[in-house]
């Protein structure tokens, strides 16, 4: 496929490794905290399924934790974002407190939307987490509209609109793409590209593998890159960002990752090698910072602080899921509709 | 003071004031700005308010829909026209996933104060997928509101008052209606949602309708009129909320009722009236709720049959017949 249009960097390539300073150390360890904080999250969740307490659908981030983490620490906390259904990662990330993720998995009114959402709508208004959708593709077009009103208004904000592979066949892509690109919409749409949407591997349901040139019929710009390092997704998603709030223009930014775990709790993944999988956690991203970290002079030390910080948070935060009490019928009408109850 | 302003001049009213008032609304769809509106509905105002906030669509609905949704769960209010609501079907998903779950599923942190309208039902010989009754779909949808106006009068104080509400709202036009004429107030006029209107009144029965629906009903009315039997026409004006107190305490005093509505016989906005109004008035009726719909079948394009298929004086009449002639047997 020749890769013709505007992009903006070559994709495929991997950064080589950079000298990095002291501050760029402060930052791996700091962004090496929140992808741990997300394994240790997910890591719960699936006990808490297995224990019963966790209901209905529960689609993990384990494997990919680099992709949240990096793109998110590239935007300004004003900026929004909005998901598909495998969101914890990116809620945290944005900014939920564990204790409002896990209550909400645990189906507690103390949840980030009181019980009433569970796993695949994880929304904080205060940190303009705008929500994981559980329709492939229907918030596509929603996150344009949100974009579009930061244009409308000019805020100056940027919308992240993150989807799996898996969405880039139905409509909502397309359509949200098409109006964003007319538009010149303030947005980054991020796909997530686990290789599988659900268990259909990429090569069995698309023509094109490579998911960025969907961007050349928009004329959008475009990148491509793997989500091993969190430093250099982060880099990566800045070029995007900076697009969208100084000249209004989306991008469309294909990151290649792979999830650990079956498409959610009920699949045991049997799609797939074992080899393939082992290969792929060779790239584990928590892994490579931890490496990374240490080979550059954090400290077992600092390291140890940041491990022991996490575990704290989440067992606090399990703890509270676990005290804090259910939602009641009660809850039902006032969130149905604002003001009386139409009927 | 009232002026005589045509149904799509209301519309229009209503949509210039609440902009002039509000600038976080706006109107985005096919055809609106440029073009002057498919149904002219839109007519000027582009000039008036520029290509900011009278915003042109490529064919997209399921997209302009969901960018509409999106708008409003961050503080705007867009008004989003359909070109019909038969089109609003491939955004269907977007109307109830979205638009009708984001407050609940937000724990009650998001609200969509938006607007969908157009025109919906039967127009004329336009066949078989340009004229459905989509009011059904929706009404039946928990966080949705729904209003069917039949006069120019409720048209712009409906549309007014869904543009300031701050649920999804979605507002049900003719485009047999849009040329109507009728008498609009001067100066501010708002129509709350969910309150039915008793547009002629009788004693002995109740014909419920809604949108054009009320015309018909008006005429069956007016024939039933020479044969004695005097009609009560109530036009629901509101489907979601439904104004079940009107309706009960016109059959409490009429004792029998007919609903007539566009759309298929198989469940719907009339089954809805028939079964609030037997629970909640069953003693106060002297016979069954009756029906008048859209017959059971795609819509034809024939214009002999279409005028067959959709509810007419003339199938309205036989049904009051039969309702008065019970127990005189």
């Amino acid at each position: 496929m020749p890769a013709e249009g505007p992009t903006t960097s070559s994709p495929d390539t991997q950064a080589p490794p950079q000298t990095r300073t002291s501050a760029d150390l402060e930052r791996l360890g700091h962004l090496y905290g929140q992808m741990l904080l997300i394994r240790r999250v997910e890591e719960e969740s699936a006990r808490g399924y297995a224990e019963g307490k966790i209901g209905g659908f529960l689609h993990l981030y384990i494997g990919q934790e680099a992709v949240a983490v990096g793109a998110l620490a590239a935007l300004q906390p004003d900026d929004y974002v909005v998901t598909t259904y495998r969101d914890h990662g990116i809620a945290l990330a944005k900014g939920m407190s564990p204790r409002a993720l896990l209550a909400e998995l645990y189906g507690k009114s103390t949840g980030c939307s009181r019980g009433l959402g569970g796993s695949m709508h994880m929304f904080d208004k205060e940190h303009h987490m705008l929500g994981g959708y559980g329709i492939v593709g229907g918030h596509i077009p929603l996150a344009a509209g949100v974009a579009f009103a930061s244009k409308y208004r000019q805020d100056g904000r940027v919308t992240l609109c993150f989807f799996g592979e898996g969405a880039v066949s139905i409509g909502g892509f397309h359509e949200g793409m098409s109006l964003a690109a007319l538009w010149k919409l303030p947005i980054v749409f991020v796909c997530e590209n686990n290789e599988y949407s659900m268990g259909t591997p990429l090569s069995r349901s698309m023509s094109v593998e490579d998911v960025s040139l969907k961007a050349l019929g928009y004329g959008m710009d475009r990148d491509r890159f793997f989500a091993d390092d969190v430093l250099e997704v982060e880099r990566r998603m800045a070029e995007a960002i900076r697009r969208a709030r100084e000249h209004s223009l989306p991008t469309l930014v294909e990151v290649r990752t792979y999830r650990f775990r079956g498409h959610s709790m009920s699949d045991p993944a049997k799609y797939r090698t074992p080899a393939e999988l082992e290969q792929h956690k060779k790239r584990d991203p928590l892994a490579r910072a931890r490496a990374m970290l240490v080979e550059q002079g954090l400290g077992e030390a600092r390291i140890a602080a940041i491990e022991t910080g996490v575990e704290a948070d989440v067992a606090d935060a399990v703890k509270f899921a676990n005290e804090s009490p259910e939602p009641t019928l009660a809850d039902l009408e006032p969130t149905t509709y604002k003001g009386p109850f139409a009927y | 003071m009232a002026r005589t302003v045509r149904f799509r001049e209301a519309l229009r009213e209503a949509m210039i004031e609440e902009m002039e008032r509000d600038d976080r609304v706006f109107l985005m769809g096919e055809e609106v700005g440029h073009y002057q509106g498919a149904y002219k509905v839109s007519e000027g105002m582009l000039d008036k308010f520029g290509a900011k906030r009278v915003v042109d669509t490529p064919i997209a609905e399921a997209g302009f829909a969901g960018v509409g949704i999106g708008a409003a769960m961050v503080g705007l209010r867009p008004i989003i026209e359909f070109m019909t609501w038969n089109f609003s079907a491939v955004a269907f998903d977007q109307i109830l996933n979205n638009a009708a779950k984001l407050r609940q599923m937000s724990g009650g942190q998001l609200d969509c104060p938006i607007v969908f309208r157009g025109p919906n039902a039967s127009a004329r010989q336009v066949g078989s997928q340009h004229s459905h009754a989509m009011e059904h779909f929706y009404a039946t949808v928990p966080g949705l509101k729904v209003v069917a106006p039949a006069f120019p009068a409720d048209a712009k104080g409906l549309m007014k008052s869904a543009i300031r509400d701050d649920n999804p709202v979605l507002v049900m036009e003719s485009e047999t209606l849009y040329a109507v004429k009728g008498e609009v107030p001067e100066g501010e006029h708002l129509v709350e949602l969910g309150r039915a209107q008793i547009v002629r009144p009788g004693r002995d029965v109740t014909l419920a309708a809604y949108s054009r629906m009320t015309l018909v009903a008006l005429e069956a009315a007016a024939e039933l009129e020479k044969e004695g039997v005097s009609a009560e026409v109530v036009d629901l004006r509101s489907l979601r909320p439904l104004d079940e107190g009107t309706l009960v305490a016109s059959v409490e005093r009429t004792h029998r009722m007919v609903v007539v509505h566009e759309g298929w016989p198989y469940g719907g906005v009339g089954a809805e009236v028939a079964d609030r109004v037997q629970r909640l008035a069953f003693d106060a009726l002297d016979a069954p709720v009756l029906r008048v719909s859209t017959l059971d079948v795609p819509m034809p394009y024939s214009a002999k049959l279409e005028q067959a298929c959709m509810p007419q004086p003339e199938r309205v009449v036989p049904a009051v017949r039969r309702l008065m002639a019970r127990g005189k047997a």
